[in-house]
């Protein structure tokens, strides 16, 4: 009936304020009907704050990422389901970081959060979450993810588009059935492909759906001195600098680690 | 009911319900949360090397399990995709002694993605040429893990024969060369500590010539032949009588897999020769949830152990 909605969706912010900042100016000129953020706003870059406090005044709505929930409630570590040993140590340094510096107002707003969201535009039920519809930590990865799950996990959480975070490389997958399983990237991290530039998703529903995998560069030379200035792990500064992954690789599947240098 | 302030009892259509023992659930009951893994003993128990800590006891001439035919293998995955299944694994015996291995794979990874847990002792060139190109051919990962014990020569040698850790390591060595990035799967000997263990290991790895060494440790399950090599579990190795409150079923694998032979349905890749391991002929058959009665289970639980990649 002529109905379209345009959603605009970005993850893994990672304290990376310059790029959010940049990605909320390239939302601004894309002008889509909603925005959402699909969580994890700490961890990795500098100064927590400083994305939240942008987040927070752009009124963007933001799900509560399995960071958001860890730093919101005070837990122990992440739980971004590493299973690697040198994984979980940067893992845990980039947690006691941002939870050190992550000001109480900011933490009481993060447990607030919903987990997930849901919308129906275009008479298509669209779900957006952060890891998975079943787990807020799970990495849905292009590779190692089969039609046949995609379309069991639609079907499961009655879902006709998904769109989800958390491993940080952005992909989207028609299935069989025209369902869509779209992972929006992360903004904060660079996506292990050389390039330096944040990755968001730009969703069009109409009779169709059309996805659009953004890139936005930003001044990621001035973050990486930040990052040295806060005296954050050099193999992070590192990553932002090349768009290479350094740490965080272990549960990489074939395919896409082999897309990478390390 | 009161009649005249005299008791009647209700008349009795129906005999006493024979008397029901109040339920004591000794072994935590495992749902199967979803089908995420298929595991598929392609080669059976066949296997090209007699390791004397096999937990399948596998080895040249042995078909406990026979081979899975090609039709065989593509029926098991026809099965699992109503289900949901999200990926394949394909283990032994040795999978590589299977004459069609290589059309099982192009089969499979149509489907889904698939790995592969070898001995890496029978990776010719022309097979790792084969393997590099289904890899390219597919939009699914395809994982070669490599089997090694301990971490050093001696002590995979002591279990795997002589020179076998050599053969591994060029298996891997070319792996690595042909851009696959081969999964190393260490078991860890009880006694090590895990973290040392883990940087041993990869130590060890980068000094054999590996570059980028993907490293998953497992530990030792006191069955099949380990069973013999060393013990097997004791009694009070075993999750009876867990507190309930305790339990997550997402801690153990069996909430996410089943694994297939060619003697059927079986609860994890582990337990195929164990009793109570076996759940049905067809898949359908083993969405029911499992009783954790064996050591194994105890292992698994308590390290946090998976046999998947993750």
């Amino acid at each position: 009936m002529g109905e379209t909605l345009r959603l605009a969706a970005f993850g893994g912010v990672y304290s990376n304020h310059l790029a959010l900042r940049a990605v909320l100016d390239d939302i601004a000129a894309v002008a889509p009907d909603v925005t959402w953020c699909l969580g994890d706003l700490g961890g990795f870059g500098p100064a927590p704050d400083r994305s939240a406090e942008i987040l927070r005044a752009s009124g963007v709505p933001m799900l509560r990422g399995n960071y958001d929930n860890s730093i919101g409630n005070d837990r122990d570590d992440c739980a971004c389901g590493y299973a690697d040993p040198r994984d979980n140590h940067f893992a845990q340094l980039s947690f006691e970081y941002t939870r050190a510096l992550t000001g109480l107002a900011h933490k009481q707003w993060m447990q607030g959060l919903p987990e997930q969201h849901r919308l129906v535009a275009a008479g298509r039920r669209v779900l957006l979450c952060h890891g998975s519809p079943r787990r807020v930590n799970e990495f849905l990865w292009e590779s190692t993810a089969s039609d046949a799950f995609l379309e069991w996990l639609c079907r499961a959480h009655a879902a006709d588009v998904v769109l989800c975070t958390h491993t940080g490389i952005p992909w989207h997958r028609e299935l069989p059935s025209g369902r869509h399983v779209i992972n929006v990237g992360a903004i904060g991290r660079p996506a292990n492909d050389g390039r330096t530039e944040a990755a968001y998703a730009v969703v069009t529903l109409d009779g169709s759906v059309r996805v659009e995998l953004r890139r936005v560069a930003y001044d990621h030379e001035a973050l990486a001195r930040e990052m040295e200035r806060e005296r954050l792990p050099a193999e992070f500064v590192e990553t932002i600098r090349t768009g290479w992954w350094t740490t965080c690789l272990e549960n990489l599947p074939a395919r896409e680690r082999r897309r990478g240098r390390h | 009911m009161h009649h005249y302030g005299v008791r009647i009892e209700p008349l009795r259509t129906t005999p006493d319900p024979a008397p029901v023992p109040a339920p004591t659930p000794a072994y935590p009951l495992q749902p199967l949360l979803h089908l995420d893994e298929l595991w598929i003993q392609v080669a059976g128990t066949l296997c090209n090397l007699s390791c004397t800590h096999c937990f399948v006891s596998s080895g040249p001439g042995i078909d406990r399990h026979r081979l899975m035919s090609r039709a065989e293998v593509h029926s098991r995955v026809l099965e699992a995709l109503p289900l949901g299944v999200k990926e394949f694994y394909f283990t032994g015996g040795e999978p590589f002694v299977h004459p069609e291995l290589l059309e099982i794979l192009e089969d499979t990874l149509a489907h889904g993605p698939c790995t592969v847990l070898t001995n890496g002792t029978l990776l010719t060139e022309a097979r790792i040429r084969s393997l590099r190109r289904l890899s390219e051919g597919t939009r699914y990962s395809l994982e070669i893990r490599v089997s090694l014990d301990g971490a050093s020569p001696a002590e995979h040698d002591r279990l795997r024969g002589p020179g076998a850790f050599a053969r591994a390591l060029d298996g891997l060595l070319r792996l690595e060369r042909a851009g696959l990035l081969p999964i190393v799967t260490i078991t860890r000997p009880v006694e090590h500590d895990p973290l040392a263990f883990h940087e041993r290991a990869l130590l060890m790895l980068r000094a054999a010539g590996l570059s980028r060494p993907r490293l998953k440790v497992i530990p030792m399950f006191l069955i099949g032949r380990e069973r013999q090599r060393t013990r097997g579990y004791r009694g009070e190795e075993s999750l009876r009588d867990l507190p309930a409150e305790s339990f997550d079923p997402g801690r153990l694998q069996c909430s996410r897999c089943r694994a297939v032979t060619s003697q059927g349905v079986f609860v994890c890749p582990l337990l195929v020769d164990e009793p109570g391991g076996r759940m049905g002929d067809r898949l359908g058959d083993a969405v029911r949830p499992f009783e954790l009665r064996h050591g194994a289970c105890f292992t698994c639980w308590t390290t946090g152990m998976s046999c998947g990649n993750s």
